[in-house]
């Protein structure tokens, strides 16, 4: 930031909701940090705070939403993706962005994300993976690594985990990225460009939960896992999402990097559209022209 | 407080007129004429109807239809389009109105004003999906896990499908809360004339927004009547709301104190408002033996049961509920103290409207039920049957 | 609150803020600060966990990673011109 730019109070604090604070998080949990990134990526957007609404699920990252001084809403678990889609269609001068962790939006809202996704709707998801189903003590998620310790995957998780920048790639999605907690000035930089993105974004930060998924995989305390993010990371802007995936229960690479962004008509702009062609002067345009 | 601020039908959607259509079509046009300018569905047999006309219709009105990927999404992304401003419905039956109960809870505990329609079929399960039923009529009032109430409409006949889902926005808006359509597939696929009247002859209710500015504005501290005023997304109030428990601020607050102010304000918003939102419709109370109390496609076959018992000289009254919940507890109990029996047909199997009818009767007459399981409708002879028994 | 001393070439100095009551200890602000200018306290805080101090003002440059990294919201930097402030 330039000396121009210095601010004297926590560039976070406006859109805190400070009466609520502490807040739930533990101690070194990625949560936090990532909503460092999103309150500066806010102020660099340009989007005026009155029209931005953040939607979330149920789980640790779900309280994002309550946490934060925006139009907000904690909804059901899984769902927080299908009724940012109803927020956005609504009223198309709203940029809407979902908080949510890997099990609300991958597991139980897996249909919901790649739907969203297909539709191109113009909504912001941001994916916090922490491995695993923290708030609920440490169940295993369809993100777990390959033999990482859970509380219902006891002797290591067998099941093929999701590459989910891949996923939501081959469904459509106009902008994918992927970093790390440990990226503070990259995944701010995403968070800007995926909310001035129209279409259907989505970042995935990988996050450390130290309280959970570090201290039942013996992986060490937050720092140790961010220094990890730094000495594997590897930065990779446009890699093909489909070699972005890992099977390793450690990878030695954690590919991150702005994987894709292309243009496609958003879900409004299609109707509209689609509509106007179909239906002429009978129809009614949908939000501003 | 809020005013309820009445005013009439946007034309754009009001298709003033005399027609000839089905009660999903019907119902359709209703919700078009209340301002509805949002539906999200998925398509289930009875019902579908509904919102394949929607997704006609709306871009000549100007709104949005969006088939969601399946029930449990269009109950959501129907609040998502409410809280961003619009009045919005979704549309399902029997299995569909199962996977969406988590959200009707929502919708309750976040004070979401929305519309269920739900065409009812036969169940459990697939059950009969082009048959009709009426055993849904509990699993709309207690479907969603907690302690909530609901405001649920039965209609009889395709004009009512038409006037009375406008009824159900109307008191979505006035009281905030999830509100059931329930109709039924007879009722759906019945083809009916319905006058379909001009806009500014048709009332709807704007939505109970707050005037106060956001520094003094609590998004659940309720008016007098219990129901808090309303803000939506991107009016610079910045305000939170949660499905967990949550105080006047919107916070959530996990403790019994605060479990306790809300789950009461809830139920109790709608009992004592209850007699605002009664509805029924009567005939020869008054010195009949017997009243025969149904609602729905059941209310109607029974007239003809009603008359056959009068030829043979039975005093037959009729009482037809068009809100089912809240249940019009004083009114059934002044007619179990002023009649032999009460006779309840519905078309399902141990008695859901019946039931509630005996514990509101406590003895005083008899209650004879009507069971039927579903996939037609009862036999007049049926209902017939019982009137005479129960005038015995 | 602790304040930078001047120095003869910079034109800024670099100021961070620990809000001792929000911390909850996990140190992530002093492991990655890239000068070293925060180390920890002695000190509790009300709730028991040791908390960042502003030791070595000379050497922080305002870069703000502390505040982007905390995950409790409880320490933020910014550069300050030099004269402003007093």
């Amino acid at each position: 930031m330039s000396v121009e730019e210095k601010v004297k109070e926590n560039p976070v604090e406006e859109f805190l909701r400070t009466d609520r604070l502490p807040h739930v998080w533990c101690q070194g949990c990625g949560i936090g940090t990532t909503v460092n990134c999103f309150a500066r990526a806010v102020r660099k957007c340009g989007i005026p705070l009155e029209k931005l609404a953040i939607v979330s699920g149920i789980c640790c990252t779900g309280r994002v939403a309550g946490y934060l001084k925006l139009d907000s809403f904690h909804v059901t678990h899984g769902r927080p993706i299908p009724f940012a889609t109803g927020l956005k269609l609504a009223n198309p001068e709203l940029t809407v962005v979902v908080y949510s962790g890997d099990g609300d939006i991958a597991a139980i809202g897996g249909n919901h994300l790649i739907n969203a996704a297909r539709r191109n709707v113009d909504i912001t998801v941001i994916m916090l993976n922490n491995f695993t189903y923290a708030m609920t003590g440490g169940q295993v998620t369809p993100t777990a690594p390959y033999e990482s310790i859970n509380t219902t995957a006891p002797y290591g998780a067998y099941e093929k985990p999701f590459n989910l920048p891949h996923l939501v790639a081959s469904c459509g999605a106009v902008y994918v990225a992927r970093w790390t907690a440990y990226h503070v000035v990259q995944l701010t930089k995403a968070m800007v460009e995926a909310m001035n993105k129209k279409g259907f974004s989505f970042i995935e930060v990988i996050s450390p939960c130290p309280t959970i998924f570090l201290r039942r995989n013996r992986l060490g305390d937050a720092i140790a896992e961010l220094k990890f993010y730094k000495e594997h990371s590897v930065i990779k802007h446009g890699a093909d999402t489909s070699e972005v995936g890992w099977d390793e229960t450690r990878p030695d690479e954690i590919i991150v990097g702005k994987f894709v962004d292309v243009e496609r008509p958003d879900f409004i702009e299609a109707m509209n559209t689609h509509l106007s062609k179909r239906l002429g002067d009978k129809y009614v345009w949908w939000g501003k022209k | 407080m809020a005013e309820i601020k009445y005013t009439t039908a946007d034309p754009k959607g009001v298709l003033t007129g005399v027609h000839y259509m089905d009660g999903n079509h019907a119902a359709c046009e209703g919700a078009l004429a209340a301002g509805c300018r949002f539906a999200a569905g998925y398509p289930i047999t009875p019902s579908t109807e509904v919102v394949e006309r929607f997704s006609v219709r709306i871009p000549l009105v100007g709104g949005v239809f969006i088939q969601m990927e399946d029930e449990i999404a269009s109950s959501i992304c129907l609040q998502g389009a409410v809280w961003a401003g619009l009045k919005a419905m979704t549309v399902s039956s029997g299995p569909g109105i199962s996977l969406m109960q988590e959200h009707v809870g929502l919708a309750a505990c976040l004070e979401t004003p929305c519309v269920f329609v739900n065409v009812q079929r036969g169940g459990p399960s697939t059950g009969l999906p082009t048959l009709p039923g009426q055993a849904d009529m509990q699993q709309c009032r207690w479907g969603s896990h907690g302690d909530y109430e609901v405001i649920a409409l039965s209609p009889s006949t395709v004009q009512e499908c038409f006037d009375f889902i406008i009824d159900a926005f109307n008191l979505a808006e006035i009281y905030r809360v999830p509100v059931f359509f329930q109709m039924d597939e007879c009722v759906g696929h019945m083809t009916e004339k319905v006058i379909i009247p001009e806009a500014d002859k048709i009332k709807v209710v704007e939505r109970r927004y707050t005037s106060k500015p956001p520094e003094e504005y609590l998004p659940y501290k309720p008016d007098p009547d219990l129901v808090p005023e309303m803000v939506k997304a991107g009016d610079g109030y910045r305000f939170h709301v949660t499905g967990l428990t949550h105080d006047e601020r919107g916070y959530p607050v996990i403790n019994a104190q605060a479990q306790k102010e809300m789950v009461y304000r809830l139920v109790e918003k709608i009992e004592k408002n209850a007699p605002k939102i009664w509805k029924f419709e009567e005939e020869d109370i008054d010195g009949a033996d017997v009243v025969v109390l149904s609602y729905g496609i059941s209310a109607r076959v029974a007239l003809k049961a009603i008359e056959m018992a009068r030829e043979k000289g039975v005093k037959v009254g009729r009482m037809r509920l068009i809100v089912v919940w809240p249940f019009p507890e004083p009114r059934v109990k002044e007619v179990a103290n002023s009649v032999k029996a009460i006779v309840v047909p519905e078309l399902n199997i141990r008695g859901q409207i019946a039931r509630e009818v005996e514990r509101i009767a406590e003895g005083v007459c008899k209650v004879v039920r009507v069971p039927h399981a579903g996939g037609t409708v009862h036999d007049p002879e049926q209902i017939f049957d019982a009137i005479m028994e129960a005038a015995r | 609150m602790a304040t930078a001393e001047k120095t003869k070439k910079k034109k800024f100095r670099g100021v961070v803020h620990v809000l001792p009551e929000r911390c909850k200890g996990c140190r992530v602000c002093v492991e990655f600060c890239p000068t070293g200018a925060i180390t920890m306290s002695d000190g509790f805080n009300s709730r028991g966990f040791h908390y960042p101090e502003f030791t070595y003002p000379e050497k922080c440059t305002g870069c703000e990673l502390c505040g982007m990294y905390c995950p409790d919201f409880a320490i933020y930097g910014y550069r300050e011109k030099i004269g402003e402030g007093e």
